[in-house]
């Protein structure tokens, strides 16, 4: 047993090293050769690699032990065809209930969102506040996963949601503060990573799988799209809301701001 | 101990989750306590770790880079590096490694290239290669957009026109794997040095603002991939 998890360690501590090396390569060359100084605190630094590289190890590995394994088989039995309550697209309300509650999870525990929140609440000074940030992201992701399922369910092509979604996005951002668009827009790209990605692709292959007329090669692609593109609706939104509730709050204030 | 805690907040709702489906939806016994906690015990040490070491490692050497490239003034250096962190640091994703060789399958079976191992694997290098590039470009558009202080929202909603202008023109199999390139790209460590990366450089040219200006660059290297890939089923 202690041999075994040993050796899951090393493997995996192993494949973070090469996940980090090229990046401490590229940071040494340009560093060293281009910027020709040392970075300052460069031991303080590197002592920071290390956590990084034993952090995403222990992480990944506890992934694998308890939540993937879990994650995986639950996402096949709510997906087999003895479970489905019947044909049609309601036959298969629990599987929208699983994809928008693990989208939320999985969401709130990614760890370049918390980084990226962390930013985000540091840098504006607080009027950006980290949970409510990730909330709102995560909340777009469990919607988008959510929808992702239907659209594998009914068989509808996969660019119509997607440039739907596209053209709401162009609406909110015309209405939108400016100083939010941006991150909004990042919001998008970082809620796809470690812990989402694993668990939502074997949803979508078992649903594709599962469905008749529906071929998991082709169909079970699509839902890191949805849970990419509608986190920038939901946070672009939950900022349109809190403005205006600011605003009636504080009639003073200048609304430009 | 602060950390300790925040982890245990961050993890809660997956476990939540797990174990109400597990129990009330699917009512099944709650599998192997002892393997589920052991796991547990590893997830919440890994991400106070890697919380730690974001906090003295990834963040303040993004930004002390973004700070010397700026006091150096060498645009073409900086903008090389952009290129090597976007390329360097897909190339080799495990993520991405996972959905080509997933693509060439889906190809292959389309009939859109020879069905052979050799066939294939040439599909998935190509296919990686095209991501990472894209990457790579994003990278330095993003950067050159903090440069020139550029407007984002302009760019990314032209790159929303191009993907929309693409897709009724790439092949049907390759659509869902474009769309899915975009997301897939992003690593968890990339995404701290590019988001430090960019608030140090908004941070350190006169004028620009970290909120409007560094803020940015995760959104490029999630929408240039999808172009890359699409161009690519065009062209293919």
């Amino acid at each position: 047993m202690i041999a075994e998890r040993l050796a899951l360690f090393q493997s995996t501590a192993l494949s973070t090293l090469l996940d980090v090396a090229p990046i401490v390569a590229i940071l040494a060359v340009f560093q060293f050769a281009v910027l020709r100084r040392r970075p300052p605190r460069l031991r303080r630094i590197a002592i920071g690699f290390v956590y990084v590289l034993v952090g995403l190890t222990l992480f990944l590995i506890g992934l694998d032990e308890a939540l993937f394994p879990l994650g995986e088989t639950m996402a096949r039995q709510l997906t087999a065809p003895e479970r489905i309550g019947g044909a049609g697209w309601s036959g298969y309300l629990p599987v929208y209930a699983f994809a928008a509650a693990i989208g939320f999870a999985t969401t709130i525990a990614e760890p370049s969102l918390i980084a990226v929140a962390v930013k985000a609440e540091e840098i504006s000074g607080g009027s950006v506040g980290a949970t409510g940030l990730r909330i709102a992201v995560a909340v777009g992701v469990a919607a988008g996963v959510a929808l992702g399922c239907l659209r594998i369910v009914t068989g509808t092509p996969l660019a119509w949601y997607i440039v739907a979604a596209y053209a709401v996005v162009i609406l909110q951002t015309i209405r939108a503060q400016r100083a939010i668009v941006p991150l909004a827009y990042d919001s998008g790209g970082v809620t796809t990573s470690t812990v989402t990605v694993p668990v939502v692709a074997a949803l979508g292959l078992g649903l594709a799988a599962s469905v008749p007329g529906r071929s998991p090669l082709i169909d079970g692609f699509g839902l890191i799209a949805f849970a990419s593109v509608f986190p920038i609706v939901s946070v672009l939104g939950y900022a349109w809301v809190a403005s205006r509730l600011g605003r009636r709050r504080n009639p003073t204030k200048n609304p430009g701001s | 101990m602060r950390r300790f805690l925040d982890a245990l907040r961050d993890l809660a709702p997956i476990f939540l989750v797990i174990a109400f489906f597990q129990v009330a939806v699917l009512q099944q016994p709650f599998p192997d306590i002892g393997r589920v906690s052991f796991g547990t015990v590893c997830v919440v040490l890994g991400l106070v770790l890697f919380m730690q070491g974001l906090e003295t490692a990834l963040f303040p050497i993004g930004e002390a880079m973004a700070d010397a490239f700026a006091r150096k003034g060498n645009a073409a250096a900086l903008l090389a590096f952009a290129f090597c962190l976007g390329f360097g640091t897909t190339v080799a994703e495990p993520a991405l490694i996972a959905v080509a060789a997933k693509a060439a399958d889906i190809a292959a079976g389309a009939g859109a290239i020879a069905d052979g191992t050799e066939a294939r694997t040439a599909y998935a290098f190509e296919l990686r290669m095209v991501v990472a590039i894209a990457v790579g470009v994003a990278i330095v558009l993003g950067v050159l957009r903090i440069l020139k202080g550029w407007p984002l929202h302009w760019m990314i909603i032209g790159g929303y026109l191009i993907v929309t202008a693409l897709t009724p023109f790439a092949p049907d199999e390759i659509v869902g794997v474009a769309y899915d390139s975009g997301g897939v790209t992003t690593s968890t460590i990339t995404v701290p040095l590019v988001t430090a990366l960019g608030i140090g450089l908004a941070g350190s040219i006169g004028g620009r603002n970290p909120m409007v200006d560094g803020f940015g660059l995760i959104a490029f290297a999630s929408l240039t991939p999808m172009i890359g890939v699409l161009a690519y089923g065009v062209l293919s």
